[in-house]
């Protein structure tokens, strides 16, 4: 069991947690993730470390409510406990792993989508704690979802805010930032790292690919076990199969199948809907629809 | 003639999770072990990896002693009711019965779990531990070669902790075989509880490689020695084209889903994929628990394999309960294309046929495509069961941890011992796929090695 030291509401949907894991915070870098169970009958979810104290033994998550699992996990409260949690998983972001001396020479543009914004927290602030100093975009559907700004500002070299309603910051998608910036605000950017919903990286790495800027995407696919032993993440990069939990997630933006991965994502949509059904109605979910296999149907 | 035992009946079986074999009754028991001649040389241990004194505890089992049988087992197995019920005694214990030669071989596993069951249920505790040595031993993975290292380690006096990646103890006894081979809450949980009981730790949740190097655990935190059994590894698949659609899963993650996750029950928040259709592609124990498994969660199921059901890899008594249930059996067969539909989901398998050649390396005939032979088995998931290549993750993190062209760790048979100090290793991490059984004995060398290493370094 793992004690929720903090919880912080960011959104209406977005949540943090504070979680005490000695062994993962010891061993943790930024771009790895960990695999978390709410209660004994949860299921397995990855989740991308957002922050690690090594001396206090915490690791920082922040998560959107989607589907049972998530709403578990938003009404948990301080002082109680993750059933399960495990990591560090998967391989350390480049930047952190590469010839320093290299990854110095470059400039480089973080682009941040919703609640990828946090992942990408601790790469900014690690670069920033070996005097790199990085740009970041982060963008959302709206002011409500923009999390962890005052933070990367804090560690960032420019921050640029873009909401697709204008409600906050610039209007409109993270692609049309990077080509603002580009095109008509002279940046030059030697590599890009992208971080967010699926769509949005195709999206990012199509307008990356246009100015020929290098592009490591986290990709976030199904996981069960997170160890290399299932095979659920697979995806395909270039000509290769690659599982996520072990080659990954970070990957070369422009290699990735990202149509291939979001049909995947999709595969359990029917179940996980009707999971997240019978958690939020409980006992008044008869079924009685007949489109389903919940309640006492 | 060999005391028959009862079964669930297929039909009933084919849609529950139950055990399939009900177990001896008292009376089927006591007279299945009379049978037993009690040899001078008894040949069955000879055809036990891990050596279990076969006719001392069939002699107790005789006068129906139930604790004196457990005692006499418990002295050699940690795992009596696991071995019971999952070891291929038919080709091992059993098969050197003098007995079966003119007879039918005594029922050696199944009289093993009738007294692992027999104890259990009276609340019978295994032989108990040596006084605590002083000694810090460290074992990764808690599946069956995991478990039997710390075990007798533990019976040894030795301080023993577990670390296991996954939430849950027990390995590929608790993701791998389901439940209707083997209960989790009845069998295994009872005997790593009684591990326990003998005072080994567990600590789950810890990824050996990520969460913690070998290193750190012998430097950091006063190891003395570390067995690896970290199991088998990552699936395989064909590559042909068609496998990343939706539907495609490894035999590894159904049953990871199915049996860990326990998605069969109500309670369960983890998914999995029931479709009307599923074919599962491989001939092995794993494909005949997939296969079975989704038929239990209301699917028709295809088996298909490339040689033909004599080179079934897999158990005859799993082929033949498979077949019983109603499982289709597609020999001479091998995909080469996955079809998918619209929606991006499996809508079939292109196969062709296939005859048998030459005999190839592995003494089996080779499999040749017979040309002009493709036709589509129609499924809505494919679940490939071709078995697994080792996880790099603890040979990738321990400097001067060799590992072989296969990227399996490399350890001597006889103690296990790897080509870095102090540390050894058995099981599939060693071996690639193998048995319940065989890993097991290789836990049980590398206790012994493990020990001796540890002794020879006092002196």
């Amino acid at each position: 069991m793992y004690l929720i030291k903090r919880k912080s509401i960011l959104s209406d949907t977005i949540f943090l947690m504070e979680v005490v894991a000695p062994r993962v915070a010891k061993n943790c870098q930024p771009g790895q993730f960990v695999i978390i169970r709410v209660d004994e009958n949860g299921e397995r979810i990855p989740l991308t470390i957002c922050d690690y104290d090594r001396e206090e033994g915490i690791i920082t998550i922040v998560t959107q409510t989607m589907g049972a699992t998530t709403s578990k996990m938003m009404q948990l409260k301080e002082g109680e406990y993750l059933h399960d949690f495990a990591g560090p998983l998967g391989r350390p972001s480049d930047l952190i792993t590469d010839d320093f001396e290299e990854v110095r020479k470059k400039k480089i543009l973080f682009v941040a989508g919703g609640l990828g914004t946090a992942p990408v927290y601790p790469q900014v602030k690690w670069l920033h704690e070996h005097g790199i100093a990085a740009d970041v975009i982060i963008g959302a559907k709206t002011k409500d979802l923009i999390i962890y700004e005052n933070e990367m500002r804090a560690v960032a070299g420019n921050v640029y805010v873009t909401t697709d309603d204008g409600s906050y910051g610039r209007k409109g998608l993270v692609t049309q930032v990077i080509s603002d910036l580009v095109e008509n605000e002279g940046k030059k950017y030697d590599l890009c790292v992208s971080i967010g919903p699926m769509i949005m990286m195709k999206f990012c790495t199509l307008t990356t690919k246009k100015y020929g800027i290098p592009t490591i995407v986290s990709m976030n696919p199904i996981m069960v076990d997170g160890t290399g032993m299932c095979g659920a993440c697979r995806l395909t990069v270039g000509d290769e199969v690659k599982f996520a939990c072990i080659d990954g997630p970070e990957f070369d933006g422009f290699k990735v199948n990202f149509d291939e991965a979001m049909e995947r994502m999709s595969l359990y949509r029917t179940e996980e809907g009707r999971a997240l059904l019978r958690f939020r109605e409980g006992a008044t979910h008869h079924g009685g629809c007949g489109n389903c296999d919940g309640g006492d149907k | 003639m060999r005391v028959p035992i009862s079964e669930q009946d297929p039909l009933v079986r084919a849609g529950n999770f139950d055990e399939v074999c009900l177990g001896y009754t008292e009376e089927e028991a006591v007279a299945e072990a009379s049978r037993c001649l009690n040899c001078k040389v008894p040949m069955c241990v000879k055809g036990c990896p891990v050596g279990v004194d076969i006719p001392g505890f069939i002699a107790a089992l005789k006068d129906n002693d139930i604790p004196e049988a457990y005692a006499r087992l418990s002295k050699c197995t940690t795992l009596p009711a696991v071995c019971g019920r999952v070891c291929p005694q038919e080709t091992q214990c059993e098969s050197k019965c003098v007995k079966g030669i003119k007879d039918d071989a005594i029922a050696i596993g199944k009289l093993e779990r009738y007294v692992a069951d027999k104890a259990r249920a009276a609340g019978i505790k295994p032989a108990s531990s040596a006084a605590p040595n002083g000694h810090k031993v460290a074992v990764v993975g808690s599946g069956p070669s995991g478990l039997t290292c710390a075990g007798d380690l533990a019976k040894l006096g030795y301080e023993v902790t577990i670390f296991e990646a996954l939430h849950e103890a027990g390995g590929v006894l608790t993701y791998g075989i389901p439940e209707f081979r083997l209960p989790k809450e009845k069998v295994v949980k009872p005997e790593i509880d009684n591990l326990k009981k003998l005072g080994v730790k567990i600590e789950t949740n810890v990824i050996v490689g990520k969460s913690v190097t070998i290193d750190s655990l012998m430097e950091d935190e006063g190891f003395e020695a570390v067995f690896i059994g970290s199991g088998a590894g990552l699936p395989m698949f064909m590559n042909i084209p068609g496998e990343n659609a939706k539907g495609v899963f490894s035999a590894n993650e159904f049953l990871t889903r199915n049996n860990l996750m326990k998605a069969f029950t109500e309670d369960s928040d983890t998914p999995i994929y029931k479709p009307a259709r599923v074919a599962v592609v491989g001939g092995g124990n794993v494909a005949m628990d997939a296969a079975r498994t989704a038929l239990r969660l209301g699917s028709a199921v295809t088996i298909i394999y490339r040689r033909s059901e004599e080179e079934l890899p897999a158990r005859k008594e799993e082929v033949h309960h498979a077949k019983e249930e109603g499982i289709i059996f597609e020999m001479l067969t091998n995909p080469v294309e996955i079809l998918v539909n619209e929606n991006h989901f499996v809508s079939g398998i292109k196969c062709v046929r296939m005859e048998l050649g030459e005999p190839d390396q592995s003494g089996r005939r080779r499999p040749v495509p017979v040309e002009g032979s493709e036709f589509v088995i129609e499924t809505d998931a494919v679940i490939m069961a071709l078995g697994t290549s080792p996880n790099p993750l603890i040979a990738s993190t321990t400097p001067g941890l060799e590992t072989n062209k296969r990227r399996c760790i490399v350890a001597e048979e006889e103690f296990g011992k790897t080509s870095k100090e102090g540390v050894f290793a058995g099981g599939d991490a060693v071996t690639g796929a193998a048995t319940v059984i065989l890993a097991m004995g290789a836990g049980k060398a590398a206790a012994k090695g493990i020990d001796a290493y540890i002794k020879g370094k006092e002196s």
